[in-house]
């Protein structure tokens, strides 16, 4: 099934030995030229590249705290060696966040610092060899920025704002990667990764509609840039037509319609997922985040809703506010934006919504806590929301809910594999065995509570999922989307 | 005056001026630069207070460490607090009287020594036997353990082996302090002790040491979690929004 080797959870190591260089062959496409352009980046590694990257470093030194504070303060205590599930999965120290932090800590010592400029050797500082570039694009791919070891780390330090800082770099001196860049080329062009037109997106959701009029004999809604509608719902493209995340988005039709609450989708805006913070590229990643502005002002909507998708929620939660906002001209009454599960959680509590629990009685249910939604995002007005909506929603929508081990859900989650920018089929190998620590805790699950299916709340980890688990032993439809179950529960028409 | 004393007390205003001069720099440095978006790590405090609380115990009683991994935690903590009380006893050699507090301590302070030292080679021993952790170390991370093992032990030694001219030693400081210099015993441990003190005043801005007050301008740590309240916006960025309608 595989030229590589898939973990088997039987016998692997919980805490491997580190085996050098075995993830090293591993790095993505590159970026063609005109993918590079389109984001204003170099076409190809130019020939001054040395001098570029080290300018870059100490513009972005200047202009994030973060990396400067993280670059000098890590003292390589060794509590993040074991957090990253790359390394878990590969064993390739490398992997390891302050091993992979330290491929750019000892060029930054080597030009930055005193030690580094006077005793190299003894800091393990390096000069900035074409090597160590080629390195970065391998390593810095291999860091899916779900903030695991920044959990963990006495200062914080987390290896994303590393690993963004890398992409950037390399990114200005024309080392792009095809899978980001490309994406975010087709979102300035079209409005969203899949590069999915105005009309196909219609023609897609005139399809829902149908389908949903087919089973339930309800007329819901999938509304397409309607003007003056109350919500803007922003969600990701492979909500669309991916499975299981399209019957997410059947879900939040359902609620919405039997909330009476009016709604839109946007053409123009038709993404959740940024990945501009893939990139670390703030340019990028605020002009994507712009496109969301622009659409909610197009339409004069009075709220905006996001569905389920991890990242996309990191930025709209943490960011979209700093990239585009001021909101004022939005319903204060809000948060803005808010997440399609404390929409969904907020009717439910209020008792808008009817649910049958026994529409989901086939499944033993499990969640996975999305990486960016985890640790870098809010849910509700409490912190630890991001864990408890999801749940409470599952638990009001399934008769059988069972969480896997303590130390692999809420901020101890492990991230999917395919997160930051990692799922594309280049990295297969990556993902398969990044995916190994999660794919672990819902065999335990699985064998001891019967557990039968895990929801999800991101089209990253929904997809990666799908594609990863048949190598260890489960099947694709066993992941489901959190809106797919309440879409089963759900009871449309008047309430009884 | 020997040529000791007056290599010892250069030495010492040398250090001190490096110490105190080089973290400054490194404070207004991290304290100018910006940070552009609001990273915390969720779950995190949404009031200033909890923040405070948060930094609080990550700096008192290393949480996030503790949760990481029981050993490191351990050792970590016995040098720390081991090194805090050490420290703390010593600011009898600076002050005149000896403030009632630091005189109360003193038995404390005197045996902390070892569990600074203990916690030390449990830390060196897992860099040298923990194979994750021996690859993530330069010469400088040992040669940091080393110095703070020998500043340690030579420092116990005087404790608790062979006393020193503790009277000379403390007019020699006080002397320091106030710019009327006092003979410095010529003591074998004592010009050991003293002279890995002043090189790791010296290093202290210039190595992982900074770690201390990097762990303050940490933004997963030290930033609220209020994104959708308040607008965060840095100098830099607030230049890119000029050109927006």
């Amino acid at each position: 099934m595989a030229d590589f080797e898939v973990p088997d959870l039987k016998t692997y190591p919980r805490l491997p030995h580190i085996h050098e260089g075995v993830m090293a062959h591993s790095k993505p496409f590159l970026a063609k030229p005109e993918m590079q352009a389109d984001l204003g980046f170099p076409g190809e590694l130019i020939d001054n590249w040395q001098e570029v990257a080290l300018d870059k470093m100490g513009e972005l030194l200047g202009k994030y705290r973060s990396f400067q504070v993280y670059l000098d303060s890590c003292v390589k205590c060794g509590a993040c060696t074991d957090k990253c599930h790359y390394f878990l999965g590969t064993t390739d120290p490398k992997n390891m966040p302050v091993a992979r932090q330290d491929l750019l800590r000892k060029v930054y010592r080597r030009y930055f610092t005193f030690a580094g400029k006077y005793f190299p050797k003894l800091v393990g500082a390096v000069d900035l060899t074409k090597d160590v570039l080629d390195e970065w694009y391998s390593y810095f791919h291999q860091c899916s920025q779900c903030r695991r070891c920044s959990v963990f780390c006495p200062y914080g330090i987390d290896t994303a704002e590393i690993s963004m800082a890398a992409r950037e770099i390399l990114d200005s001196v024309g080392l792009g990667q095809k899978y980001c860049n490309e994406i975010i080329g087709k979102v300035f062009k079209i409005g969203n990764n899949l590069g999915l037109p105005g009309p196909a997106l219609k023609d897609t959701l005139e399809g829902l509609e149908e389908d949903v009029l087919d089973d339930t004999g309800v007329e819901v809604r999938y509304p397409l840039d309607e003007k003056g509608a109350e919500v803007l719902l922003i969600t990701p493209s492979a909500d669309f037509f991916a499975e299981p995340h399209v019957d997410g988005l059947i879900g939040y039709g359902k609620v919405f319609h039997q909330a009476g609450i009016s709604w839109t989708m946007s053409s123009y805006a038709s993404e959740a997922a940024n990945f501009g913070m893939f990139i670390g590229s703030y340019e990028n990643m605020r002009k994507v985040a712009l496109r969301i502005r622009k659409a909610a002002l197009d339409l004069g909507v009075k709220r905006i809703v996001f569905g389920e998708c991890g990242h996309a929620w990191r930025v709209a939660y943490s960011f979209l506010n700093t990239l585009a906002g001021p909101f004022d001209f939005l319903d204060p009454r809000y948060p803005v934006p808010q997440h399609i599960c404390e929409f969904t959680w907020d009717l439910i509590q209020r008792g808008a919504l009817t649910l049958d629990k026994s529409a989901n009685d086939d499944m033993v249910v499990t969640f996975h806590d999305s990486c960016n939604v985890a640790r870098a995002s809010r849910m509700g007005d409490k912190p630890g929301g991001q864990f408890h909506i999801p749940r409470e929603i599952i638990k009001a929508t399934c008769n059988h809910f069972v969480d896997m081990p303590i130390d692999t859900i809420h901020d101890s989650t492990f991230c999917c594999g395919g997160g930051g920018g990692l799922l594309t089929d280049d990295l297969m190998e990556l993902r398969v065995k990044g995916a190994m620590p999660r794919m672990r805790a819902l065999k335990q699950v699985a064998e001891e509570n019967g557990v039968t299916h895990m929801a999800a709340i991101c089209a990253i980890c929904k997809s990666q999922f799908t594609k990863v688990i048949p190598y260890y032993g489960f099947t694709m439809d066993q992941i489901v989307s959190v809106h797919q179950l309440v879409s089963n529960a759900i009871v449309l028409g008047a309430k009884q | 005056m020997s040529a000791v004393t007056v290599v010892y007390a250069l030495l010492f205003y040398v250090a001190t001026a490096i110490l105190v001069g080089g973290l400054a720099y490194r404070i207004y440095k991290y304290a100018k630069t910006p940070a552009p978006l609001k990273i915390p790590t969720t779950p995190a405090p949404v009031t200033g207070f909890g923040v405070v609380l948060r930094m609080f115990r990550e700096v008192a009683f290393f949480e996030s460490l503790f949760r990481s991994n029981k050993w490191i935690w351990l050792f970590g903590a016995l040098f720390h607090f081991g090194l805090f009380l050490v420290l703390a006893r010593h600011l009898r050699y600076f002050t005149q009287p000896v403030w009632l507090w630091v005189y109360l301590i003193q038995p404390f302070g005197k045996y902390a020594a070892f569990a600074m030292v203990a916690g030390l080679l449990g830390l060196w021993g897992r860099r040298l036997l923990v194979d994750r952790v021996r690859y993530i170390s330069a010469p400088s991370d040992h040669l940091m353990l080393a110095l703070l093992v020998g500043i340690g032990l030579s420092g116990a030694s005087m404790t608790f082996v062979s006393h020193t001219d503790i009277v000379s030693l403390k007019a020699f400081i006080l002397g320091l302090i106030y710019f009327d210099w006092q003979p410095l015993p010529a003591d074998g441990l004592l010009l050991i002790h003293l002279a890995l003190v002043a090189t790791l005043m010296i290093v202290f801005p210039i190595s992982k040491l900074l770690h201390v007050p990097g762990v303050f301008f940490s933004p997963t740590r030290n930033q609220i979690d209020n994104p959708r309240e308040k607008r965060h916006l840095a100098p830099w960025a607030a230049e890119l929004e000029r050109d927006r309608t």
